[in-house]
């Protein structure tokens, strides 16, 4: 009944063992190769300000697993981090939140300046190389362009990078403490600002899990316009990215042809729910605006002109030596470093990593219309372009099969509101950046007791600062905009 | 094909983009500036009100303040008396928080009357520096279409500028949170006088789905208050365009 991309868990049966056992088997997990999708802190209930409740989320063979950590006053949890990198900004955070010190972290960095550390930002130990020559370079929080804000520091040795430090956080927006306070019939628009970029693969997320935890069963019909909206978002936000790569390195009729084929495809979202960016279209077990034959000609007839065009556009990119030139080689993440880091999403894919949620754990509508897989192993920006590119087809195609096989919707099923007590749902969509987690966790009075959000972009972050290693000063624009991280969705 | 024929096709498939009036627009399907009916409420009714996630809405008289509001369409799905509808109104922009507030009855907003003293400076030109200040990116998008090739701005003498030095205006976005408080008063210390600020969206304009949230410092319009404040959430490039004409006294959005 649930969807398998949603682990619902009444709280007292999930595994629970003492730091060191949840250490131990988070760490057999990562020997295993597993991917540990998250690992986030909760208060203890009955003792807040003590040490907090480790939780888990692991991708085993069968599908989603979830186990528990708690401690005692005094306990010690030795970092994974040294071992295990991918860690890092899992122990980091849950050290912002909690004060746990992860003994033998390499480095417990803040990140997103939250609760002790709100307002320090003027506080940060960035890394320092010293040397006659050496120079360091600070960009930001205000960028050239209209973007969100964030400070980049590079540290070069003529125009070679040989370090970059990202410090992030101002956007902090008290986003989980908002979601657990907030009534559940007021959250989705709050949900949808999480990160205004990603606002559907977030709204799906919690609506699958707020189902789940109200014992609705989703409705194939829904499933399926949910798919559509999700696919949308990610060819309109890859045409973001790639006319953004196309400004940059001075390729102005992908610049403008992207950018129109973008409009219309959030124009063809307004048509459909009234907003460019999805905004309202979902809600828990509702549909709010019908998707009949009407709507699916409007997106026959969109997605192929869009199709028809951006081939055209597409071989063109592909062709200019002046593109390659500046795209090819430069910011690169080899695959063992990118599966070392934890990196996720469309970034990983491009430097030969398999995860996609979509095809690791298919649900919905993704069950009875595989979306293929698309990876690069070259892991530069050319990857990371070309992954976008392909992505955007496979989509296009995806989207034209699934709306010649729409289920009904069906009527919508009354509000619910009541969801079960002392049970926790964890959520995933694979959105265009890569995977979106929800994780609400209900008290004895079914309210919502603690609300975690996890976006790609928190993980793959520290792939930006490794790709411009070694790079000339001037790629960064380039690195930074084939990555195209979230800074609000890190920030929360 | 020969390079140069490809690239001319990629120019041909493109057409002609610009929206030649952007008074005149109609974004299909856009839900926009709603209009509230002078059907009475239902006795003791709240449904409204109590679905609102971000208390925009005052019961008697009614009133909907398109500054809180986020467009979600909830209230105009629970009213039994269908008192609020949204249309595909984009022209949602005011000179001050007040005028943002949509009545019983009528049909638009006042129309936003233009600044002498902006239009005298900036009539033909006017730079404007982004900054978002915990903007989820909607608005951030959004602002940047305007200088897309579909609304184009730049005809108008509309541009947005990489540095503070350059521009005469602030055009912000995000509720202003703690962390990016300074930095906000910096770049507008930053900027030449004379100057001034614009607020685009629910979040800038009173902090939105945001306005609870005890990480918030919203002093800095205490301090400077905006001259042009455009609703949405995000609003749409043509609210942000018409919006900046209006306040710079462009007599009408033809090219």
């Amino acid at each position: 009944m649930v969807p398998r991309t949603v682990l619902l868990r009444a709280n007292d049966e999930i595994e629970t063992l003492n730091y060191s056992g949840f250490r131990d088997r988070l760490a057999s997990h990562l020997a295993d190769g597993r991917r540990v999708l998250s690992c986030f802190g909760t208060p203890q209930t009955e003792a807040p300000t003590g040490p907090p409740v480790l939780h888990a989320i692991v991708l085993g063979l069968t599908g989603l697993e979830q186990f528990c950590g708690r401690g005692t006053p005094g306990d010690e949890f030795p970092s994974l981090s040294a071992l295990y990198p991918q860690m890092h900004c899992f122990e980091r955070e849950i050290h912002e939140q909690f004060g746990l010190s992860f003994p033998g972290h390499p480095w417990l960095k803040p990140i997103r300046y939250e609760g002790r550390n709100l307002g320090r930002m003027d506080d940060y130990p960035f890394y320092q190389l010293a040397g006659k020559e050496v120079h360091e370079v600070g960009v930001g929080p205000i960028h050239a362009g209209v973007i969100e804000p964030g400070h980049f520091r590079f540290m070069c040795y003529g125009e070679t990078v040989h370090h970059l430090e990202i410090q992030l956080g101002y956007q902090h927006r008290g986003v989980e403490t908002l979601l657990t306070k907030t009534p559940p019939r007021k959250l989705p628009p709050l949900v949808e600002s999480i990160a205004g970029d990603t606002a559907v693969p977030n709204v799906v997320a919690f609506c699958r899990a707020w189902e789940s935890l109200c014992g609705v069963p989703t409705r194939p019909g829904v499933e399926a316009v949910r798919g559509i909206a999700i696919e949308l978002e990610r060819i309109a936000m890859h045409l973001v990215g790639v006319g953004g790569l196309a400004t940059d390195v001075a390729f102005l009729p992908g610049s403008s042809t992207y950018g129109r084929l973008r409009t219309a495809i959030i124009n063809l979202s307004m048509r459909l729910c009234g907003s460019r960016f999805g905004r309202s279209w979902f809600r828990p077990g509702e549909l709010r605006y019908p998707f009949g034959p009407k709507e699916k000609d409007d997106v026959r007839a969109t997605l192929q002109l869009v199709r028809r065009d951006l081939a055209l556009i597409n071989d063109l990119f592909g062709k200019s030596q002046s593109v390659r030139h500046r795209l090819e080689t430069t910011g690169t993440v080899p695959t063992a470093l990118a599966r070392d880091i934890g990196m996720v999403g469309m970034a990983a894919r491009a430097s030969g990593l398999t995860c996609d949620l979509r095809n690791e754990l298919p649900a919905g509508v993704y069950q009875q219309h595989a979306m293929p897989l698309v990876t690069e192993p070259a892991g530069d920006c050319q990857a990371r372009a070309v992954v976008r590119l392909r992505e955007m087809d496979e989509s296009l195609s995806w989207l034209l099969r699934v709306i010649e096989d729409l289920p009904d919707v069906g009527a919508d099923p009354p509000a619910l509101l009541k969801p079960r007590a002392n049970s926790t749902a964890v959520s995933f969509e694979e959105g265009w950046r890569g995977e979106v987690m929800h994780a609400i966790r209900t008290d004895a009075q079914g309210q919502i007791a603690h609300y975690k959000v996890q976006d790609p972009s928190l993980r793959n972050w520290f792939g930006l600062a490794q790709a411009v290693r070694d790079n000339a000063i001037y790629d960064f624009p380039i690195c930074n905009k084939s990555f195209d991280l979230s800074y609000c969705g890190n920030d929360l | 094909m020969i390079p140069i024929l490809e690239a001319l096709q990629v120019r041909s498939s493109q057409g002609r983009q610009f929206v030649p009036d952007v008074r005149a627009a109609n974004p299909v399907g856009f839900r926009g500036l709603p209009v509230i009916d002078m059907n009475p409420c239902a006795d003791g009714c709240t449904a409204c009100v109590d679905d609102c996630p971000t208390n925009a809405i005052r019961l008697t008289p009614f009133a909907l303040d398109l500054g809180s509001c986020v467009f979600c369409d909830q209230c105009a799905r629970v009213c039994p008396q269908q008192k609020v509808k949204f249309t595909g109104g984009y022209r949602m922009a005011a000179r001050t928080r007040d005028g943002l507030v949509m009545k019983e009855g009528v049909a638009t907003l006042s129309a936003v009357e233009a600044s002498d003293r902006i239009r005298q400076m900036f009539g033909r030109s006017l730079k404007l520096r982004s900054v978002s200040a915990g903007g989820c990116n909607g608005c951030e998008l959004e602002i940047n279409a305007t200088t897309n090739v579909n609304f184009d701005a730049g005809r108008y003498g509309i541009d947005i500028v990489a540095s503070p030095r350059h521009a005469d205006g602030l055009i912000l976005s995000g509720p202003i949170t703690v962390n990016m408080a300074a930095a906000l008063e910096l770049c507008y210390a930053g900027m030449p006088d004379p100057k001034f600020v614009i607020a685009v969206g629910s979040c800038a304009i009173s902090g939105g789905v945001f306005e609870h949230s005890s990480v918030l410092d919203r002093s800095f319009l205490g301090r400077f208050t905006p001259e042009l404040y455009v609703a949405g959430c995000p609003p749409h490039p043509l609210a942000i365009v018409n919006g900046l004409l209006d306040l710079i006294g462009h007599a009408d959005g033809k090219w």
